[in-house]
């Protein structure tokens, strides 16, 4: 019975783990280039009514998944263009891009509301795996297609940022863009496709939460998880291998405040997730000393060759 | 051949400072009027509309005057924070906060007669401030990101708004919706007749726009601030102090948006209710009210009232046009990206150079001392 509870309870936390990583995962690669990016909640919505609408209209879910991503990278050009080409305050940027961005979406989305997908992303068994004890049900039953992916793709972010030259230069551009720029990198292009690929992490984590979890559109369908990712970003120190369990203990805990129910009224339990972020960021903060840990050393700031940083 | 280049200003030239400002807005405009003709509307016949039924009609008016205080309360705050570079996004969640400490003297402290009102307004700067001074502590104690703080505590304030009226708060007369008992009648803000602008909230609001341009421009604590903002370094060598300064400007930022929760609950609703319906955004869209200020408190004098302005169109675009109010959420983000976006050309002069020299030895941009970044 208590085994019972600690997988289930494994087994939602990834399940609702899972978009909060794959924000969080866009956000490590725009960062480590040195561009925050503030836009993603705007982003995650945006890819979440496209992805939706798309395979609402057609069927296709690879078609709703592409186009969830491009949508996300479509807003991110622009928060590229303003923060590496315009040399603009991407802070101010990226809170534009989310107040328009979800503006944008719910009104998208406004005759969708309510109406449920034909042909949703389905959960499934994975074949062997899901017969081992214990971890057969925590982590292969049940679970989504992307949440794999996500996983995937927090090992390949490591493997690029980590082992890999193209890596090397983006978290030189991140560190120290005038030591890039001597070495003959190109610091603009570089954190421009940062923050695209950002863009696509997001779409994509919109997208899970409109096709896959829920599955349906409704007004603020991420409330507030991409906001929750930025703080992930820093809780798991700018690391793509540790935003896997920094995901996974906050999916556990949106899953657990529910299962609280019983002791605490649920207004409160709603807002236990957002109170536990600013004590987590506390905390790391606490533990490294003073001043942000690890984090990338040109972190927003625009770069323009000739002027000092 | 020419080549364009970019040299830095030595200053930002007013003219265009104003000039870019009133741009971002008017295209967001355009904008605005492009979406009606997509929904199928004559843009000019809808924009007619609009305009009729805001500015040329005293009942549009008044819901324009109505929507501006809060955001001319809580922008000027706003002004204070961003000066120094202290990003607080949590003025939602300090409007809330207000309102839930003018609603506890409403509700549990009865009989302080004339002093009801000052009693309302003064929890209320409290309770915000004490609220918005966790992330000020957390930043400039640890280094805890402001941002994200600030903007987690909103979601913290929404739902702890929502427990009360369903719970502790939940009214004994009501029945079926989730609000507090109605407030005693003596903490009712007097309004102007026919509309619902609460006149002590709006007194209050540009005592706050003019107090706080005096603050920041002929005292110590402003004068901390400034430096603070534009030059960080120069200011631990000046003396100032970062702990204390940073305490008292997120007080007075969120101390002024809690006065504006107040004034909605105390001017308007009557009673402590839904907090989107308390809020409606306000704390986001005084950011924009503060940035358009461009650093002067007293613009927020005229800024808020535009923004007041839109926001009073969102609810005719959806009342008389009966389209979607998300129109007015774009239409803030996109006249912030557009104003973010011109930047550069308030920092930055565009000149045309020959293209045939070498573009490093021909250095036409000097390097210039840079406070902390080109924001």
């Amino acid at each position: 019975m208590e085994l019972e509870l600690l997988t289930t309870t494994l087994a939602r936390a990834l399940a609702f783990g899972t978009p909060l990583l794959l924000a969080a995962l866009g956000e490590v690669v725009a960062e480590r280039a040195g561009v925050v990016n503030l836009g993603m909640e705007g982003m995650m919505m945006l890819g979440a009514v496209a992805g939706f609408i798309v395979a609402a209209a057609t069927g296709s879910l690879p078609l709703a998944l592409l186009v969830a991503m491009l949508a996300g990278v479509a807003v991110a050009a622009l928060h590229g263009v303003i923060a590496t080409f315009l040399l603009a305050n991407q802070f101010v940027s990226g809170l534009a891009i989310t107040i328009g961005g979800v503006g944008l979406a719910n009104l998208l989305g406004k005759e969708w509301v309510g109406k449920p997908l034909a042909a949703p992303m389905l959960p499934f068994d994975v074949p062997v795996l899901s017969d081992i004890p214990l971890l057969g049900p925590a982590f292969f039953t049940r679970q989504y297609a992307l949440t794999y992916a996500a996983l995937v793709l927090a090992l390949v972010v490591w493997l690029v940022l980590f082992r890999s030259r193209p890596g090397l230069t983006l978290r030189t551009v991140g560190e120290s863009p005038a030591a890039a720029d001597a070495a003959g990198a190109n610091v603009r292009r570089v954190r421009f496709l940062a923050v695209l690929v950002g863009g696509a992490m997001a779409g994509l984590a919109g997208a899970y939460l409109s096709l896959a979890y829920r599955p349906a559109w409704g007004e603020n369908i991420t409330n507030g998880m991409g906001w929750i990712a930025l703080g992930l970003t820093i809780l798991a120190l700018w690391h793509p291998l540790r935003a896997v369990p920094a995901a996974l203990l906050f999916g556990a805990f949106f899953t657990l405040s529910f299962r609280l129910q019983a002791v605490l009224p649920p207004e409160l339990l709603t807002l236990l997730p957002y109170l536990v972020t600013v004590l987590a960021l506390t905390l790391i903060a606490w533990r490294g000393g003073r001043g942000a840990v690890g984090a990338p050393e040109a972190l927003g700031l625009p770069y323009r060759r000739g002027e000092r940083e | 051949m020419m080549r364009l280049r970019w040299v830095r200003r030595d200053a930002e030239p007013p003219f265009l400072t104003f000039g870019v400002s009133a741009a971002s807005f008017l295209l967001a405009v355009g904008a605005a009027l492009v979406a009606f003709a997509a929904y199928g509307l004559d843009p000019w016949v809808a924009g007619a509309t609009v305009v009729k039924r805001t500015l040329l009609d005293g009942r549009g008016l008044g819901e324009v005057v109505r929507r501006s205080i809060p955001l001319l309360l809580t922008g000027a705050g706003l002004v204070v924070a961003l000066r120094a570079r202290f990003w607080n996004i949590g003025a939602e969640g300090q409007i809330l906060a207000g309102a839930v400490a003018a609603s506890a003297v409403a509700l549990f402290a009865p009989g302080l007669g004339a002093l009801t009102v000052p009693a309302l307004f003064a929890a209320a700067f409290v309770g915000a401030a004490l609220y918005g001074l966790v992330p000020a502590l957390l930043k400039a104690r640890l280094g805890v990101n402001e941002i994200i703080t600030t903007l987690m505590f909103n979601y913290v304030a929404l739902y702890a708004v929502r427990w009360l009226i369903n719970g502790p708060w939940r009214g004994k007369s009501v029945t079926g919706f989730s609000y507090s008992d109605r407030f005693p009648r003596e903490t009712y803000l007097s309004v102007l007749d026919g509309t619902r602008v609460h006149v002590p909230t709006l007194v209050i609001g540009i005592v706050l726009a003019l107090g706080l341009t005096w603050l920041l421009r002929y005292t110590r604590l402003g004068f901390s601030i400034r430096l603070l903002g534009e030059a960080p370094d120069a200011a631990r060598y000046a003396g100032v102090k970062l702990l204390p300064t940073t305490l008292a400007l997120a007080a007075l930022s969120a101390g002024a948006a809690g006065m504006a929760g107040a004034g909605e609950v105390a001017g308007i609703h009557h009673r402590l209710i839904e907090p989107t319906s308390i809020s409606m955004g306000f704390g986001y869209t005084a950011i924009l009210v503060a940035l358009l200020a461009r650093g002067n408190a007293w613009a927020t004098l005229i800024t808020a009232p535009l923004l007041g302005w839109v926001l009073a169109a969102g609810d005719v675009v959806k009342v008389s046009l009966q389209l979607p109010f998300q129109l007015t959420d774009v239409m803030t983000g996109l006249t912030l990206l557009l104003l973010v976006a011109s930047e550069p050309l308030l920092t930055y002069r565009p000149v045309l150079v020959r293209r045939s020299a070498p573009p490093d030895t021909n250095q036409a941009s000097r390097p210039a001392p840079r406070a902390s970044g080109s924001e």
